[in-house]
């Protein structure tokens, strides 16, 4: 009789190499720019595409290490709030007389503050899900996000601060580079040190991670650290773009970037996922909405469109799942 | 395997279509938009505060009224929110279809400027109307009703409804809406300068311009204070949702509710006696008074300096006057209905 053969690494298969979601995700996002293309002789121009990016582009800066967190396994709803919360500090520091450069220093320490204390309360408290604490931080940062700025809006920034949000350097605007930067280091930690394998083995299998002498805990404050960091700077980004803040400001982020990660691909069961899909998944959002918006389409029909492609991006490992495990059950009966 | 590709394909197709279809609702084709260039085919943009507000699809409606009249085309955008985030994001979808004016209902008096001089630099002229935004982010504004008129008049209103003593409280729409804040200004001078010894204005709460946040303000209100005598909305959804609770509460004559609102909306109210009587200006005029001012602009007919002069069709003529520094355009005194013109106007608007 054969032995039967052990592989220890799948097969390598062309087919089930571009079934994976993030091939999937790029045809998509083809398809919408060759969608958008047609409809409006106005899209695809470059300056355009460009000013579209400055725009959408503040809130991508959450979801890289959103995508961290929802590998594993945990998820962090008080981000915007902590961009209110930072920005408002910000601002209210600024106009008290602190010199600008500072008081981004002061704002960035403010985001990472916020997610440290998600972090401890998150690794104290495992009888509680991420969600129900970053639930009642959500309130606690907006509250007194609230109560710094009593419900008015703030400002008065000096005049560079406003580059940063609409400058351009050799016509690419700055927030791009920034953002370009970032997702290269995500993608790098994510997927080429020892921190996002660890990552990803939380997202598989807590248990079995601590039990190999990885101290979990601490790598799950560094990540909701990390996402306080990166709240802050879209806080800045987001308060430069307006040049001004208030406590209501950035509402409803945390679902949209909440949206992109799981569009991006990133299992909401944890331990899967890639940075690329994620970062696709921001641009395709970002160009379907300028897109939709470019030939005036009513903003409900924007957000319907918005949510049809998410529930297909959640339903499509489940499909493959079905049709792997058929397959499975016709081969046995043959 | 292929079936999962071959469903995405299919979806994808069915997700265009569908946005395709939506094409019909906007007011623009794309061979309007790349015939721009030419004088007889402009196009004007209208960006409301938020959608699904009566008063916002009146002045949007006479705006469309003014520009079709015409001949142009006009787009009317409105976020789902009333936030300043989503009129940035329109105001450069407005940039990238390269029309010739913007007017704008804003949600913020600082923070739209950045994005709106970025619509100026693209040589898009930009007007605000109705709330409006700083003179750095416009031309020029048009303003519904004289802010010191509306401000003094719904004090007035006010203390002739409680009969000269009580607490009065004031329903707002958002912490930042540049005209209620200014209106309330007023007010509060007006209850300063006035001989109103027996009238305290106990607080002033913000219902966002939300029908549901401005029943649950209005009904903290009447908890916080038993003895509250009016409340003061100088907005249209809160005047509506505190006319709601009221009659549903059975305060009707216990506390009374007046300030700006819709007819159509409020003639329940003023029929049933919670609103005794409330004022407004046509949002149709507000709109179609916008729609002739960005012709204007766009025409070189005026430039938004201090005494120009144009035509706004129906409306006749208008000047550009003072707004302390910047200028405005104004529409007229507010108008009061009562029970006994309501009838005829609820059917209007």
């Amino acid at each position: 009789m054969e032995k039967p053969k052990v592989l220890t690494h799948k097969e390598f298969s062309s087919v089930r190499y571009f079934l994976q979601w993030e091939w999937i995700l790029l045809i998509i996002f083809i398809l919408v720019n060759i969608m958008n293309a047609s409809f409006s002789d106005n899209y695809l121009k470059f300056d355009g595409l460009m000013r579209a990016s400055m725009i959408f582009l503040d809130k991508g800066f959450i979801v890289f290490p959103m995508a961290l967190v929802i590998i594993m396994g945990d998820i962090d709803i008080s981000v915007s709030s902590t961009v209110a919360l930072s920005s408002v500090v910000m601002a209210t520091v600024y106009n008290a007389g602190v010199p600008m450069g500072l008081a981004i220093l002061i704002c960035l320490g403010v985001g990472a503050l916020c997610g440290l204390i998600n972090g401890i309360l998150v690794v104290k408290f495992k009888e509680l899900a991420a969600v129900i604490i970053t639930l009642s931080t959500m309130t606690l940062y907006r509250g007194i996000a609230y109560i710094i700025l009593k419900n008015q809006s703030a400002g008065g920034f000096p005049k560079w601060f406003s580059e940063l949000s609409w400058g351009f350097a050799w016509k690419i605007p700055y927030i791009l580079i920034v953002f370009v930067f970032f997702a290269a280091i995500f993608t790098l930690v994510l997927h080429k040190t020892n921190f996002g394998r660890y990552v990803f083995a939380i997202g598989n299998n807590d248990i079995a991670t601590r039990f190999s002498g990885i101290n979990v805990d601490h790598i799950k404050i560094i990540v909701f650290t990390l996402v306080g960091v990166m709240a802050s700077i879209c806080a800045i980004f987001l308060s430069a773009k307006m040049m001004s803040t208030r406590p209501n400001v950035a509402s409803g982020y945390e679902l949209d970037v909440i949206a992109m990660v799981v569009l991006g691909g990133i299992s909401t069961a944890g331990g899967k996922g890639k940075m690329i899909g994620v970062i696709t998944a921001v641009f395709l959002l970002g160009f379907l909405q300028y897109g939709l918006g470019l030939i005036n389409v009513q903003s409900q029909i924007i957000i319907i469109i918005t949510g049809l492609l998410l529930i297909l991006a959640v339903a499509i490992p489940n499909i493959q799942e079905m049709i792997k495990n058929f397959n499975k059950k016709r081969e046995v009966n043959l | 395997m292929k079936k999962v590709l071959v469903m995405v394909l299919a979806l994808s197709l069915v997700l265009s279509l569908f946005a395709g279809c939506n094409k019909d609702d906007a007011e623009v084709t794309d061979k309007e938009v790349t015939t721009t260039e030419k004088e007889d085919a402009q196009v004007h943009a209208f960006i409301f505060k938020n959608t699904g507000n009566p008063y916002g699809e009146k002045q949007m409606e006479g705006f469309r009224e003014a520009i079709e009249k015409e001949g142009h085309t006009a787009i009317l955008k409105a976020p789902e929110n009333p936030t300043v985030e989503d009129q940035i994001v329109i105001i450069n979808e407005l940039i990238g279809q390269g029309v010739d004016s913007i007017s704008i209902t804003g949600n913020d008096f600082d923070a739209l400027q950045p994005a709106l001089e970025a619509a100026m630099d693209a040589g898009i002229k930009v007007l605000s109307a109705d709330s409006a935004v700083n003179p750095a982010s416009r031309m020029t504004h048009i303003n519904q009703a004289d802010p010191e008129l509306i401000g003094r008049v719904e004090v007035q209103a006010a203390v002739e409804m409680i009969g000269g003593s009580g607490q009065i409280a004031v329903l707002s729409a958002t912490s930042q809406a540049s005209n209620q804040n200014l209106w309330i200004e007023w007010m509060k001078t007006e209850l300063e300068e006035g001989d109103y010894a027996d009238v305290e204005l106990v607080e002033v709460v913000y219902g966002d311009d939300l029908r549901d946040k401005s029943v649950a303000e209005t009904e903290a209100l009447l908890q916080k204070y038993p003895d509250l005598k009016c409340i003061i909305a100088p907005t249209t959804v809160g005047i509506a949702a505190a006319g709601k609770v009221i009659t549903d509460k059975g305060l009707i004559g216990e506390v009374m509710v007046t300030g700006l609102g819709l007819p159509s909306e409020m003639a329940e109210y003023i029929e049933n006696g919670a609103c005794p009587w409330m004022y407004l200006w046509n949002p149709l005029d507000v709109g179609y008074l916008s729609g002739y001012t960005a012709m204007a602009l766009v025409d070189g007919t005026i430039t938004g300096a201090l005494g120009d002069t144009f035509s706004a069709g129906k409306l006749g003529d208008f000047e550009v006057i003072a707004d302390g520094e910047a200028t405005q355009v104004m529409l007229g005194a507010p108008y009061k209905f009562e029970p006994s013109n309501i009838e005829e106007w609820k059917t209007v608007y």
